[in-house]
């Protein structure tokens, strides 16, 4: 699959009747890239995704696969494969004839589709069930029979919808593995749709942000977490505390240096932080909530501040809090360490730490 | 592309070459037409011919933009877009041309006055025939691949071509032979068109007098026949509320026959109720001898008349409103009522505040559907009626009467699909939207609550005597067949079986020379024809209903749904007065009850399909789209495969309801297509109760077979079923 399978989006819109379900949106899949499409319900994913797959057709704008203006052409007439949300597999067929779906039955072609089929069983690892019906397979199992019948087709385009919202909790993991090994084996481009940020972080090379019809952001999954470039990025990828202040210049000796600081109060030092921020000027910082971090004891440490904790939950590995902080706003704060739990009511000290905080 | 090319040059040279033009008088389908003689044949020949040796100059325009729309394919081509302007531009006019010239000459000559200047004066031309019908053909398909070109049901060729010869057949089988009744009653002999004819007649005060109040004349047909249906609608409703609430809220023993209760009516033609009914309670009946007998009271005919046709229409679809109430009962969780007992309320308010309202809908839906069919209802009323006036006998009465006179019939025709319509309307737009029951597919764990006393009571007490009524009358349908002479000789015989369906030998050969034969083969013939062409055209509309969006959708819909709620007399004699001269010419034939059947059982087919591709997740259509398949491959591989249960019913169905069809086809049958139905209303009226009542039996089990085939066909449906995750 060293063919270019590149897909680009340029300028494209799809409206139903007075509703616009994607909004003028670019984008460039890189051949060979897994791409995910990550937003909430509602926010023109999934009519992407139909679109690339030849289920809509855009209204305006140029969709191109592998270098060829696909924008009137039809699902049929695309080479692309799709895993539905709910796998769509034929409940009629077996296995094997599933599989065998798209591709030739034409008798002279019999034996190369029956060893394609086989083949791609054994890449899927689903060999010995050719013969049984989607019925009679766990869902996992489903699963593999709908990559199975979306791959073996040898697409430009491999395309699933939200394809672990129907797995449990613990399959989800293993299945999402499974997926981007696959992927990096066939080298085939991908598009992913999910609404769930982990999972986008788990398995993308980039991750496109999408938020009532365009894109927010796109780029690596480290990049849209570290970097978010709005608010709504910020607060959907990962959770984050928002917390308005302004920037202040400080200098100490000959150091200058630009601190965060919210009714007098110096949070963190902006010096680390990537981009230039200008002096004096009232923004909104969004902090994780493992980048609150407790001090043990009260210590003379800057930027320290006293707060109250409001609820405290144990969760096994981690506990989460409710804290609130002298400015009067509550934060939500995770602790990773082993330290016993921190009673509710109690005062401790807290700092933040800069790597977690993103400032918008 | 080349693909429509290929089919239009062969429709094209079918057409012009070889098809009969015009219709031909004997079976198409025995080919005898086909012979050298065809092309030096005045009446039928093909059309290239009519115009080459018989000066039917006017016929040869109508494949000339044909032509020219197959010359630019080949020769010219252009842009997506010019191409397939270009293809609606020439089918458009095609299929106008076409219907124009159709319309310029009939059997007898020109059709307009203006145009003898034009025609010679023996010009004539007989309805069309398989040619044109070839030719419409190819311009559909022409229409529908310009239209798919310009991106219309994102160009699936298939679905539009399907959407384009449906919407064309309806238009032409339902709308044209309605609207052209309906402007009948504009229309007087001497006058010509005007509303003042129509007014006069509508106004009439046969259809509205209102006298009946004031003194003791009757009132306008109109109003009788609304306070009957009104009558109906409310008994069947509160029975068929009662059986309900008894199946799935009491303990009764007998639920199961309850339940098989309500596929009586599915299987029993329209008047053998009022036949039964007659047995036990007309003048010769059981009980009216035996009330003689013993009281020495003469009841005289009342059963003739308002009580009878009431009894017969309430015995009649009863079981058809148990059928929709039965889901409404079962659709109120259980969890409403068992929160509205938490809450402290007890049975009587939790059935009067919580079940009863949420049932409201469904209520008014039964109570319409009672109210519709009773006014539709002719069969009771040609049995039962008397004197009592109800629009669809008169309707009858005015066009088989002595004195045939179609404005009136059609004046009441619009009188009584006023009605229908109307109610048909509510129900779409009122009752259709307001359902409150919500399938989730979550199980609901709850369990119903006791009803109160004082409504089991009521259903305990009207349910079941009108259950063992039914009893009865079905037994008198039994046993009637085997009396000799009802009243006079209650001697057990077969003679009636017998006379009905007698099998001899005449010369050493088996002949059939029972009285019923020939009506009894003719129509599980033609119900048999009928019945894949019924299903199929109706499961391709509930398909394109249900998975393809285009504009004009819900206007479709409705139009497919229409032909149900218009009742069938109309039907009935609008195709008569419509197909019986050129350019379509289909008296006495079986075409005519076929295409009849078809498109007054579509509708059934059209929700059964649209009901069971509701159930199937889009996403295989998609899947299979996605995978590389085109145009009718998804569906014969996937869809069909999987709505296997609805073709099995929506076939049975249809089959079913073309045997018991007897309103809308008793203008259609001739000497040579006769049914079984108007048969048996024939020997009704000559008072041959028993051939009428064996023959009716006989209709009944063969009904109750293909009923049976059907459960043991969709007793399969486990198959599918598994598959569901």
């Amino acid at each position: 699959m060293s063919a270019n399978s590149t897909v680009l989006f340029n300028n494209v819109s799809k409206r139903f009747k007075d509703f616009t379900a994607v909004d003028n949106i670019n984008f460039e899949a890189s051949s060979g890239q897994l791409i995910t499409l990550l937003g909430p319900s509602g926010c023109g994913k999934t009519t992407t995704l139909r679109m690339i797959a030849g289920l809509e057709l855009p209204t305006s704008g140029q969709i191109i696969i592998g270098g060829e203006d696909v924008s009137s052409v039809y699902a049929a007439g695309r080479s692309v494969g799709m895993v539905f949300q709910s796998y769509a597999l034929f409940p009629h067929m077996t296995v094997m004839q599933n599989i065998c779906f798209g591709l030739s039955d034409k008798a002279k072609d019999k034996e190369e589709t029956l060893d394609k089929a086989h083949a791609v069983l054994k890449t899927v690892g689903l060999k010995n069930l050719e013969h049984r019906y989607p019925s009679e397979l766990s869902g996992g199992q489903q699963q593999r029979v709908a990559i199975a019948r979306s791959i073996v087709t040898n697409p430009k385009v491999l395309l699933f919808d939200e394809p672990l919202s129907n797995l449990d909790a613990k399959l989800r993991r293993q299945v999402r593995g499974d997926i981007r090994d696959l992927q990096r084996e066939l080298g085939v481009t991908t598009i992913y749709v999910t609404h769930d940020q982990e999972e986008a972080l788990a398995i993308s090379d980039e991750i496109i942000v999408m938020k009532d019809g365009r894109i927010d952001q796109k780029g690596s999954p480290k990049a849209l977490y570290q970097y978010p470039e709005n608010p709504f990025v910020a607060k959907f990828i990962g959770e984050a505390n928002k917390v308005s202040g302004h920037l202040e210049a400080k200098q100490q000796g000959t150091d200058h240096s630009i601190v965060f600081t919210l009714d007098g109060q110096e949070l963190f030092s902006c010096d680390a932080l990537k981009k230039k921020y200008s002096v004096s000027k009232d923004c909104d910082a969004f902090i994780r909530p493992n980048a609150i971090i407790i001090l043990s004891a009260p210590s003379p440490e800057a930027n320290s501040f006293r707060v109250k904790i409001v609820s405290a939950v144990y969760m096994g590995s981690f506990v989460e809090y409710m804290i609130q902080a002298p400015w009067g706003s509550e934060l939500f704060m995770i602790d990773y360490s082993f330290n016993e739990p921190c009673a509710v009511g109690s005062s401790i000290d807290v700092k933040i730490d800069h790597r977690g905080v993103s400032i918008v | 592309m080349s693909r429509l090319v290929n089919n239009l040059l062969l429709l094209a040279g079918l057409s012009l070459l070889i098809l009969p033009w015009f219709r031909i008088y004997g079976n198409f389908w025995t080919f005898e037409w086909l012979s050298l003689e065809l092309f030096q044949n005045e009446e039928y020949g093909p059309l290239l011919f009519q115009f080459l040796l018989f000066e039917r100059w006017w016929l040869f325009p109508v494949a000339l933009p044909l032509g020219a729309a197959i010359v630019q394919m080949l020769c010219w081509p252009k842009s997506q877009k010019i191409t397939s302007n270009i293809q609606v531009a020439t089918s458009l006019l095609g299929v106008t041309m076409i219907i124009t010239q159709s319309f310029l000459l009939g059997d007898f000559g020109v059709n307009y006055t203006v145009l003898e200047s034009i025609f010679t004066e023996d010009s004539f031309q007989y309805g069309l025939g398989m040619g044109a019908i070839s030719l419409l053909y190819a311009y559909l398909l022409l229409f529908a691949n310009g239209i798919a070109l310009k991106g219309f049901m994102k160009g699936d060729v298939f679905s539009v071509t399907c959407l384009v010869v449906i919407v064309f057949l309806v238009l032409v089988f339902v709308f044209f032979p309605v609207f052209n009744i309906l402007i009948r009653a504009f229309w007087e002999t001497d006058t010509g068109y005007s509303l003042a004819v129509f007014v006069d007649r509508f106004s009439s005060p046969n259809i509205w007098g209102v006298n009946c109040f004031s003194d003791s004349a009757i009132c306008g047909v109109a109003w009788s026949t609304f306070f009957l249906a009104l009558m109906t609608a409310l008994s069947t409703t509160l029975l068929g509320l009662a059986f309900a609430l008894m199946v799935t809220r009491t303990n009764f023993r007998f639920k199961g026959t309850l339940r098989a209760f309500s596929v009586l009516p599915i299987i029993t033609p329209p008047f053998v109720v009022g036949m039964a009914l007659l047995l036990l309670l007309g003048n010769s009946g059981v009980v009216t001898q035996a009330i003689n007998s013993i009281f020495n009271v003469d009841l005289g005919g009342w059963i003739y008349g308002f009580w009878g046709l009431w009894i017969a229409q309430t015995l009649s679809y009863t079981p058809i409103a148990f059928l929709v109430l039965i889901g409404v009962v079962e659709g109120v969780s259980p969890s409403m009522e068992e929160a509205s007992q938490t809450l402290g309320a007890n049975s009587w308010k939790t059935f009067m505040s919580v079940s009863l309202p949420l049932m409201r809908p469904g209520l008014a839906n039964a109570f319409l559907l009672g109210f519709v069919e009773s006014m539709a209802d002719l069969g009771n009323a040609l049995v039962l009626g008397g004197d009592y006036q109800v629009l669809s006998a008169q309707i009858f009465y005015s066009v088989a009467g002595a004195s045939s006179d179609e404005g009136k019939a059609a004046s009441l025709a619009i009188t009584l699909l006023i009605f229908t319509l109307l109610a048909f309307f509510i129900q779409k737009t009122w009752v259709g939207k307001k359902s409150y029951t919500t399938v989730t597919g979550k199980g609901d764990g709850g369990i119903y609550g006791k009803l109160p006393r004082m409504v089991s009571s009521f259903s305990y007490a009207s349910a079941i005597p009108w259950a063992i009524f039914t009893a009865i009358i079905y037994i008198m349908v039994l046993l009637g067949g085997f009396v000799t002479l009802w009243g006079v000789d209650s001697s057990l015989t077969f003679t009636h079986y017998i006379d009905a369906f007698r099998i001899e030998f005449v010369n050493n050969n088996l002949v059939a020379t029972g009285v019923a034969w020939d009506s009894f083969l003719i129509t599980i013939g033609l119900a048999l024809i009928a019945m894949p062409l019924t299903s199929c055209i109706g499961l391709l509309t509930g398909y394109l209903l249900s998975r393809v969006d285009f504009p004009g959708k819900s206007y479709f819909e409705f139009s497919t749904m229409l032909s149900f709620a218009i009742p069938g007399i109309v039907i009935g004699i609008s195709y008569v007065v419509a197909f019986n001269q050129a350019p379509i010419d289909l008296t006495f034939t079986g075409i005519i009850l076929v295409l009849c059947f078809v498109f007054r059982n579509m509708s059934v087919s059209v929700r059964a399909g649209m009901a069971s591709l509701a159930q199937l997740d889009p996403g295989l259509d998609e899947a299979s789209v996605t995978l590389g398949s085109r145009g009718f491959r998804t569906i014969r591989k996937v869809i069909l495969p999987l709505i296997k249960p609805a073709i099995t019913a929506s076939m049975i169905y249809s089959f079913i309801r073309s045997i018991t069809s007897i309103s809308a086809v008793i203008f259609l049958v001739s000497a040579d297509y006769n049914l079984a139905s108007a048969h048996i209303i024939g020997l009704v009226e000559q008072n041959e109760f028993g051939i009428a009542i064996a023959f009716s039996t006989v209709l009944i089990v063969v009904m109750a077979v293909a009923l049976l085939i059907m459960q043991y066909f969709i007793g399969d449906r486990k198959v599918f079923l598994r598959s569901k995750k």
